[in-house]
């Protein structure tokens, strides 16, 4: 056969390579079957694709593919007293049965050491690695992304089609660059930087695209902080974020329980080294932000996309040209109980929320518990609750001491889960209550019925804790 | 996904339109854990004089005898009549999973809600479109026999009436394709399998790490 030189010297985009190494076969209209590497399976999303295999007499592909935990329903206190919501605890019983049924490569059922939030126990457990398909029953998927992994949420109906044949019917996707230049200032994080494009793009704006971040200000992240990033994705409108491999990614990886052990180490990193885009690989489309002019940001709606800096003020409908927005940004005054041009310092909170699997990694706590520490939560602040995204990332903390500098200063100190971020289980916002939270969604009753919630990072959700308004967390060291 | 070729079944005639999917499955059941088991609580609302909540008995609850589900002489059937814009609402998967635990493989409408449209062709369940005049016949012959009767044929893509009176309607060849030979989109990758498994042990091969 001819050779095509210039086929194989296209520069192609991490998400040309990750897609188009998993394409088992094309159709003629235009969709691919895609190989699926990994799966995640938790109680919710689950139980009726497994009663489908049963019910079509089907076999699952390949069990070895899948790592389940129980995170979305289950308490975080008194675990000893299991789960008391007979609702929540047969989707957990459920898991269970099916788990053990079925099987899995790794499963980390309620109350165990390794339990926690299906995003958080991927990467931790070195279960999601750079190159691979990676699917969940959830929309928050897109958070593996950040280890070159092409990872996305899915719905019911597709898990029982991952299990059963291993694959997806896709259609690839468009493909945006955004470049984040410069530095990130003391104080701003990678929940900054997400926030601040999404308030650029608006919750659609990533629609029908798959999304690169790159630039100066992303390489220097860690992976945890890209996690954040990649797993805010979808609150831009994309199914999928990543970042491009480098060190930081590869001594990420190493030494998981779940990662290459020695003998395949240096394949595995060779291959993973190619993951990143050519070179001139074309993008439909590129963002630019500027790092340096980033400021933590605090959202004021009930979407991401109504988000301003610290140093702002609540916007005013009366200066918003296009009807339909205006009325949306009058609705959403409404729901949060706030008047236009407040300054968002002057707005008081009565909860804090450190958790989600956004921010309730072993970073993120940190980052919290410095601001926390020698100081107290504000006397107006009702409950100020962290709750560490899993069991080994409350262990890390545990060891560092961190547990104890949130004691001191009041904050409740929680088992792992979903908690607070969904409410499905105890944990949620009375109607009124205002929450600073480091979750990923301030959609009207999200975190309770009538709750209202603004999004934050960690560091920013501390401060707003110990002073019981928004502060600019920069201030206060 | 049960194949569905030809079907001589007995016909109910559930005269409304705008038929929601919260009418078909209350929300109170979306909680449960199975794909299956919606057949006691489907039209909930209408079937029962009390409120029904997941895990009741629904076998000791109080029956609304007016409902048309509920009369003795459409015990059985398999065949729906209902009016225009039939599912509308909700996107619940969990409409036709209840219409089909209860026995129902067809559904004969003027129109459909789109979501539920192809969520019932995904599971097996056949919803056929039909005019209003057509409609009109059918719901009299329904009320005005007992044990009527319709042979529906997917093959030829009509339905036939006792007397020999015969509709015919459009499906989408790949859905008619689909359910005559009982392939939802789960049996049709598996015609693939033998792509996967030789792609699966290229992979293995080039990135051993990933199946330990
Ligand atoms: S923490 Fe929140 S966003 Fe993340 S998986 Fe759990 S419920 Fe979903």
């Amino acid at each position: 056969m001819p050779r095509l030189p210039a086929m194989a010297q296209t520069p192609r985009t991490l998400y040309d390579k990750l897609f188009d190494s998993h394409v088992v076969h094309r159709q003629d209209d235009g969709t691919v079957l895609l190989y699926i590497d990994r799966h995640l399976v938790h109680e919710v999303t689950s139980p009726q694709a497994f009663e489908g295999l049963r019910m079509a007499g089907r076999k699952p592909w390949n069990m070895n593919s899948v790592m389940s935990t129980a995170d979305h329903n289950t308490p975080t206190r008194d675990w000893d007293r299991g789960i008391e919501d007979p609702v929540s605890r047969l989707q957990v019983d459920t898991l269970d049965s099916n788990i053990r049924h079925f099987g899995a490569r790794a499963y980390f059922p309620f109350r165990s050491r390794e339990q926690g939030i299906v995003h958080v126990i991927g990467p931790e457990q070195g279960f999601t690695l750079p190159g691979t398909t990676l699917v969940c029953g959830d929309s928050h998927t897109s958070t593996h992304g950040a280890l070159a992994a092409l990872a996305f949420g899915i719905g019911t109906s597709e898990v029982e089609h991952v299990l059963a044949t291993q694959t997806l019917v896709q259609k690839k996707a468009k493909s945006m660059r955004v470049h984040v230049t410069g530095q990130l200032g003391a104080g701003v994080t990678s929940k900054d930087i997400v926030l601040a494009l999404i308030g650029r793009i608006g919750t659609a704006g990533g629609t029908g695209y798959a999304i690169e971040f790159d630039g100066s200000a992303i390489r220097a992240l860690s992976v945890e902080a890209r996690m954040t990033l990649c797993n805010m994705a979808i609150e831009a409108g994309a199914r999928a974020g990543m970042v491009a491999v480098d060190d930081t990614t590869i001594d990420y990886v190493r030494g998981r329980p779940y990662a290459p052990g020695p003998e395949l180490w240096e394949a595995a990193v060779a291959c993973w080294r190619t993951l990143v885009s050519d070179p001139g690989a074309a993008f439909d489309a590129t963002v630019e932000l500027d790092g340096n002019a980033i400021e933590p940001q605090v959202t004021w709606g009930t979407s991401p996309q109504m988000v301003v800096p610290v140093s702002g003020r609540v916007p005013d409908p009366a200066d918003e040209a296009d009807a339909v927005r205006r009325e949306g940004m009058e609705r959403a005054l409404k729901y949060m109980g706030l008047r236009a041009n407040t300054r968002i310092q002057d707005i008081a909170i009565d909860k804090v929320f450190i958790g989600s699997c956004t921010n309730s990694r072993i970073e993120d706590l940190r980052a919290a518990a410095a601001v926390a520490r020698g100081r107290k939560v504000a006397g107006s602040v009702r409950l100020a609750m962290v709750v560490p995204g899993s069991g080994l990332v409350k262990a890390q903390a545990e060891a560092e001491g961190l547990h104890e500098v949130f004691l001191a200063a009041g904050f409740e100190w929680r088992e792992p889960g979903c908690s607070m971020c969904l409410g499905m289980n105890d944990d949620r916002l009375s109607a009124g209550e205002r929450c600073a939270s480091t979750s990923n969604r301030n959609f009207e009753g999200r975190q309770g019925a009538g709750g209202r919630t603004h999004l934050v990072s960690p560091a920013m959700a501390a401060a707003a804790a110990v002073t019981g308004r928004f502060i600019d967390v920069r201030t206060l060291a | 996904m049960d194949k569905f070729n030809r079907l001589d079944g007995l016909v109910v005639p559930l005269d409304r339109a705008n038929v929601d999917t919260d009418a078909i499955i209350p929300k109170q059941f979306l909680k449960a854990i199975n794909r299956s088991g919606f057949g006691p609580n489907l039209f909930d609302s209408w079937r029962y004089l009390d409120t029904g909540e997941p895990g009741m008995d629904n076998s000791q609850r109080p029956l609304n005898e007016d409902f048309i589900l509920n009369k003795t002489r459409y015990q059985g059937a398999q065949i729906l009549l209902a009016r225009d814009n039939f599912g509308c609402g909700s996107s619940r998967e969990h409409a036709p999973w209840a219409l089909l635990d209860h026995g129902i493989r067809v559904v004969i409408a003027p129109s459909f809600g789109d979501i539920f449209y192809s969520n019932s062709l995904k599971n097996g369940l056949l919803p056929i479109r039909l005019p209003a005049e057509a409609m009109d016949r059918l719901f009299a012959q329904t009320l005005a026999h007992d044990g009527y009767r319709l042979t529906i044929d997917l093959a030829d893509s009509s339905v036939t009436t006792p007397s020999g009176d015969r509709f015919g309607f459009d499906i989408d060849p790949f859905s008619r394709h689909c359910l005559l030979n009982g392939l939802d989109e789960i049996g049709l990758t598996l015609q693939h399998a033998e792509a996967i498994r030789a792609f699966e042990a290229r992979h293995r091969q080039a990135q051993p790490w990933l199946f330990l």
